[in-house]
């Protein structure tokens, strides 16, 4: 081993209850930081996963201007042409369309103001999990059959059940009125309450007859394998559209801008935290490091005159901090990872906080998730600030004299 | 060739709410191969000159020279450089590094230098020999004696062959015997190496080995002889 390193290294040592301090202040909020962010990255891939996965999606191909003026003439012409070839071509069967109308849903007893759906029957449970949350009766047959799927919540408000019939009032794409009667042939409950009291879906073809599309649509839905992977698919879809179709690709951020709001809201405040047991553990480290280039004044001085520069003793003492460092790493990841990976296998809840989860449809145990992001960003902060921390001690040997530093006790 | 040359340095201390005069008009001229003792009772300024000498120190007016270099201008990183490639040091408390064996403190300055692992293992195992401390090499400064640690702090000094070598009181904490043999290696390494020595002593035994003494006093030089080293 190099002398210098030798040299740091038995530095170190020389305070053994000090620095096994210092680097525990280390390890300790390694292992939380790595815990902490495990968790939230998986709550916010879950929250994202599962708000897309209801309803959503991770891209929709609409018409321009949609987005932010949800008219029935804005659409997307012969949509289920689209939605095929799509799916042809990028070869995957999570792409499904769907049409979009308000309506007035009537039972025998009451009226409620509801978004409702078209969807394709056989695709959408392929880019929806709504589908799959049918509590009651069935999801929807493919066809034109007057059949409709709606929300417990609604289902509750309407007072209607399996076999009811529901009467719609709305407005068709070229103004007219449109109207139907379906019969409630499932109840869905997805657990976001929004979902479940707002929400219906008819087979597509029977929406286009209803409001006069005359085979368009509004959105076409596309779901990735992976979040990951929406950007480079999104990618392809539009150079799949090309220029020539006057249609526009929105991924998830913008489809759904709430959801990434309080998601950059809740990671504020949570590196707001971390970024003062960060700088908690930065002081600390400052303490030993100055403690330790102090009470070493008297050695300072004579490796001086035997001809270090201060820049090189103060590249000693950041190494010595580097050592402190990387042990707190090292022994951070190990225990945070054993720690996060125990967890994320078994899960924990807290109490108190089934309901808040049920609201953004998350399960009521939590697993942390641990990736290499999750494992390292932490502890690599925290060695930046230590090393930082370190650097006012190291500044601190450019003011010395030798002869005045050999004099010290 | 001159190894050092002072003109006319002034340093003063201020000691309480007085001024001491730590050097008042010091010149002196040393030639290469020159074996000196600066004479003086304690404050008398033997060890600012030794300082100034070594850059250690900066003189309030006047100018140094090494081997025709002026240094009493230099920054702190040419005055590292020029202690590390041409001077050793030899200090009255040994000042070894305490966490490193006596090895290692002989080899620190090597690496340092630049000096490759095996050359340095060579050198430092044939210097350790040379000062009596072969065996003793992986001991640690607080398992040594005195002498032993002024011995590898001699070793440290003079391990690169620096042409120049200030030593300060080196002989202040050894007993007689390790005294004559510390003086005897310092004698032999100026005759065989041509290594320049300044010594700063009062001790009587020690002036008996150098060619040329000079005394100072209250900062001044009142004496300066050549004489037969013993």
């Amino acid at each position: 081993m190099n002398i210098v390193l030798r040299l740091a290294w038995r530095n170190i040592w020389r305070q053994p209850r000090r620095t096994c301090l210092t680097t525990g202040a280390m390890v300790f909020s390694n292992v939380l930081l790595i815990f902490m962010i495990s968790l939230q990255f998986a709550m916010y891939r879950l929250m994202i996963d599962n708000s897309l996965q209801a309803f959503t999606g991770h891209m929709q191909i609409q018409a321009p201007g949609y987005i932010e003026d949800k008219k029935m003439r804005q659409t997307v012409p012969d949509i289920v042409p689209l939605a095929s070839a799509l799916r042809e071509q990028l070869e995957t069967d999570t792409i499904a369309a769907r049409a979009t109308a308000f309506v007035l849903a009537s039972s025998e007893d009451r009226s409620y103001g509801i978004a409702l759906f078209g969807v394709e029957p056989q695709f959408e449970a392929q880019v929806s999990s709504i589908p799959g949350l049918i509590g009651q009766g069935r999801f929807l047959h493919s066809g034109d059959a007057p059949e409709v799927v709606i929300g417990s919540v609604l289902a509750r408000n309407l007072r209607v059940g399996l076999g009811d019939e529901l009467t719609l009032l709305g407005s068709g794409k070229d103004g007219s009125f449109a109207a139907a009667v379906v019969e409630i042939v499932g109840i869905f409950e997805s657990g976001i309450v929004d979902i479940d009291r707002n929400v219906a879906e008819l087979p597509l073809r029977l929406f286009q007859d209803i409001f006069y599309m005359d085979g368009s649509g509004h959105e076409v839905v596309v779901n990735a394998p992976e979040l990951g992977e929406a950007h480079e698919l999104q990618r392809r879809v539009e150079s799949l559209l090309g220029t020539d179709q006057d249609l526009v690709v929105h991924d998830w951020d913008a489809l759904q801008p709430g959801l990434k709001q309080a998601i950059q809201a809740d990671m504020s405040s949570a590196f707001f935290m971390y970024a003062i047991l960060v700088i908690l553990v930065a002081f600390s480290v400052l303490n030993t490091q100055l403690m330790s280039v102090l009470e070493r004044t008297r050695e300072f001085g004579i490796v001086m005159a035997l001809g270090l520069t201060p820049g090189r003793m103060g590249r000693l003492v950041i190494l010595e901090t580097a050592i402190m460092g990387v042990m707190g790493i090292v022994f951070g990841a190990l225990a945070g990872g054993i720690l996060t990976s125990w967890f994320s296998v078994h899960g924990f809840s807290i109490p108190g906080m089934a309901e808040m989860a049920a609201n953004f449809n998350l399960p009521a145990r939590m697993h942390p998730r641990v990736t290499g992001v999750t494992l390292f960003l932490g502890p690599i902060v925290v060695f930046l600030f230590t090393l930082l921390a370190a650097l006012y001690p190291a500044l601190r040997l450019h003011w010395l004299r030798p002869v005045e530093a050999m004099r010290a006790v | 060739m001159t190894a050092v040359r002072c003109v006319d340095l002034c340093k003063t201390y201020r000691q309480g709410d007085q001024d001491v005069k730590a050097l008042d008009h010091v010149s002196i001229d040393i030639a290469e191969g020159g074996f000196v003792c600066l004479s003086a009772p304690s404050g008398g300024g033997k060890t600012t000159l030794l300082n100034a000498i070594g850059g250690l120190d900066k003189p309030d007016r006047g100018e140094v020279y090494i081997a025709g270099q002026r240094i009493d201008n230099l920054g702190k990183g040419e005055l590292a450089e020029l202690r590390l490639s041409r001077i050793g040091f030899v200090f009255q408390a040994f000042n070894l590094i305490p966490v490193l064996s006596a090895r290692e403190n002989v080899e620190f300055v090597m690496q340092v230098q630049g000096v490759a692992a095996t050359e340095r293992r060579i050198r430092s195992t044939e210097i350790l020999e040379e000062v009596g401390l072969a065996g003793l090499e992986d001991r640690r400064p607080a398992q040594m004696s005195g002498g032993q640690q002024q011995r590898v702090a001699v070793a440290r000094a003079i391990v690169s062959r620096p042409a120049l070598v200030l030593a300060d009181e080196p002989t202040a904490n050894l007993d007689s015997k390790t005294s004559d043999g510390l003086m005897g290696l310092f004698a032999e390494l100026n005759r065989h190496h041509k290594t320049t020595f300044i010594i700063a002593t009062h001790d009587q035994r020690v002036m008996g080995y150098a060619k040329r003494l000079i005394r100072m006093l209250d900062g001044r030089i009142v004496d300066d002889i050549e004489q037969h080293a013993s």
